[in-house]
């Protein structure tokens, strides 16, 4: 792909990242930073191509902790955010029908 | 079609439920779903690479995804909800940690790189590496870690020297010196500097500086997709820098600050924007907060109680108010009305008013009678009173209101305040309940705003 692609891939994605987030309750700020933080978790794809090609203990040593780091972004992020949203259901029980 | 069309249309097919799960999150009933999406997408995504006729080294990608899994799983099943933030931070921390070892691999394996890949490629390395050691210093100090609990200067001028450092390492690297060794230099001078930018900034600030932090990680993941031609990796990596950026406003408006505020400020220096200096010299500061934010709390809640005043007769709010209330009842919650013997005018006024609007005389309850329930209230919704639920007629000898007895709304799990403005009430006196760490203030006519949140409330 050429960079002007790339670029004009990059600036849409922009401005997609700013509508998705216009207007955010408070309450939801935590659990909304947390979900993005589990999409950056993305850049595993980034380490699992460049490992490879990668020669070299060294090179390949990095980016096995590079897989580690992104696989624990992924999936501790996703996770993390799944509880956090998780509260928002608990408290809400029926206060006219009582728990099993 | 080829083998590399089919994984970049994968790729479209992934970062599209990014942008749907996303948007899904903003939204209380349907942000668990959401995020579950964007899971789904970090799967498509995941699986299109693996069918990248690039890949190799199978072995060591499994040893690393299943340390990992190992890792974070646990971490993010076991951590306490009161530790979330912290760990968001070491998620977001990893994740930049990630983009600067790929970038630095990158680097070592290229020679003669051209520069519209070796630009995104040292640009990824600092901005990850910053991420990387900022977070890690966030996730220390929230976890109250004692090396990261001490007071520390304002290092403005220490930060701008790194910067300048930095970009300085970054202009030679680029310009052509091929020296791995300068490289690690660079990360090394990008990751003193996130430590020491994060390390003077206060508790408190530490949601905008970790928010701060997720959006720089996304847009070195941004960076690194450019080096890659990977664009899941752009389009993911700028969607979160881009959404990050404007959370990390919304976050620092949220607590009256400002983000330059935040990193420039030093140690709680500055204060918010409504912070008055009481006659003691302690600092005060009320929290404003959206019909959109009072309509989730109420909706929660279990038990909600109105407290009327002054403020919903002058603004004709009691068929706003009952409307909310039915809107609130029929999503399980239960509201009372605290009516306090003075509320108003005259006596009575309230129990008047609500009549009219065909509030259910049981949910009316005198003073007495609601006190005690105050401890079990999620929610004190306070609209347009002000001298009844003065905590200062308790516990200030020289308030004129001293002895009055009052509303126990500072007893109740959160209070919401509905206000006009920071006018003084009818006694003229002011209110420790509006500067309580559970209030949030909601300015506005009565009217205006109950109905504000009904809409809010029906919208959810």
């Amino acid at each position: 792909m050429d960079l002007l692609t790339e670029l004009a891939i990059l600036v849409l994605a922009a401005f997609v990242g700013f509508e998705v987030i216009s207007k955010v309750p408070n309450t939801l700020h935590t659990p909304l930073m947390s979900a993005t933080n589990a999409v950056h978790g993305i850049v595993l794809l980034g380490a699992i191509i460049v490992i490879g090609p990668a020669e070299g203990f060294l090179n390949e040593f990095l980016l096995v902790i590079a897989i580690a780091f992104g696989t624990i972004n992924v999936v501790g992020g996703f996770l993390v955010t799944d509880r956090m949203l998780g509260m928002f259901k608990g408290r809400k029980p029926d206060p006219k029908e009582p728990a099993e | 079609m080829s083998r590399t069309d089919w994984v970049d249309l994968l790729y479209i097919v992934g970062f599209s439920l990014f942008i749907v799960g996303l948007r899904m999150v903003r939204g209380p009933r349907t942000a668990v779903r959401g995020n579950q999406i964007a899971a789904v997408g970090m799967g498509v995504a995941l699986v299109a690479t693996l069918l990248d006729d690039r890949i190799g080294d199978w072995v060591l990608i499994v040893v690393g995804v299943a340390i990992g899994t190992a890792v974070g799983v646990p971490a993010a099943r076991s951590v306490k909800m009161t530790a979330m933030p912290q760990m968001v931070a070491l998620f977001n921390g990893v994740g930049g940690g990630a983009v600067a070892l790929i970038s630095l691999v990158e680097f070592r394996e290229g020679h003669d790189i051209a520069l519209e890949e070796l630009i995104p490629i040292v640009f990824a390395a600092i901005i990850g590496s910053i991420s990387f050691w900022g977070s890690n210093v966030a996730f220390s100090k929230l976890q109250e870690l004692s090396w990261a609990k001490r007071r520390f200067p304002s290092l403005t001028a220490l930060n701008l020297g790194l910067a300048a450092a930095t970009l300085a390492v970054a202009v030679i690297i680029v310009a052509g010196a091929d020296a791995g060794i300068l490289f690690w230099l660079l990360l090394v001078l990008a990751g003193v500097l996130g430590v020491t930018a994060v390390l003077p900034i206060g508790g408190a600030d530490m949601p905008v500086v970790i928010s701060t932090l997720n959006a720089f990680t996304g847009l070195s993941a941004a960076a690194a997709g450019i080096a890659l031609d990977n664009t899941a990796l752009i389009v993911a990596g700028m969607l979160v820098g881009a959404s990050g950026s404007i959370l990390t406003k919304q976050m620092a408006d949220a607590m009256n600050r400002s983000v330059g505020n935040v990193f420039f400020g030093g140690f709680g220096g500055g204060g918010g924007g409504a912070a008055v200096a009481d006659d003691d010299g302690v600092d005060r500061t009320v929290r404003s907060t959206s019909a959109a934010d009072v309509a989730i709390q109420l909706s929660y809640a279990r038990l909600v109680v109105v407290v009327p005043g002054y403020g919903m007769a002058v603004a004709q709010a009691q068929r706003a108010v009952a409307d909310l209330a039915a809107e609130l009842e029929r999503r399980n919650v239960e509201v009372l009305y605290a009516i306090h013997p003075v509320a108003g005018r005259m006596p009575g006024h309230m129990n008047v008013l609500l009549a009219e609007a065909d509030v259910p005389y049981d949910q009316l309850k005198e003073m007495d009678d609601i006190n005690g329930e105050f401890a079990r209230t999620d929610v004190a919704l306070i609209i347009g009173a002000n001298d009844v639920t003065n905590p200062a007629a308790r516990n200030v000898r020289e308030s004129p209101i001293y002895g009055m007895p009052i509303l126990d709304v500072d007893k109740a799990s959160s209070v919401v305040v509905l206000k006009r403005s920071m006018a003084s009430g009818f006694a003229g006196i002011d209110n420790p309940l509006f500067y309580d760490e559970k209030t949030s203030m909601l300015f506005g006519d009565a009217k205006a705003s109950v109905a504000d949140i009904t809409s809010e409330v029906q919208a959810l």
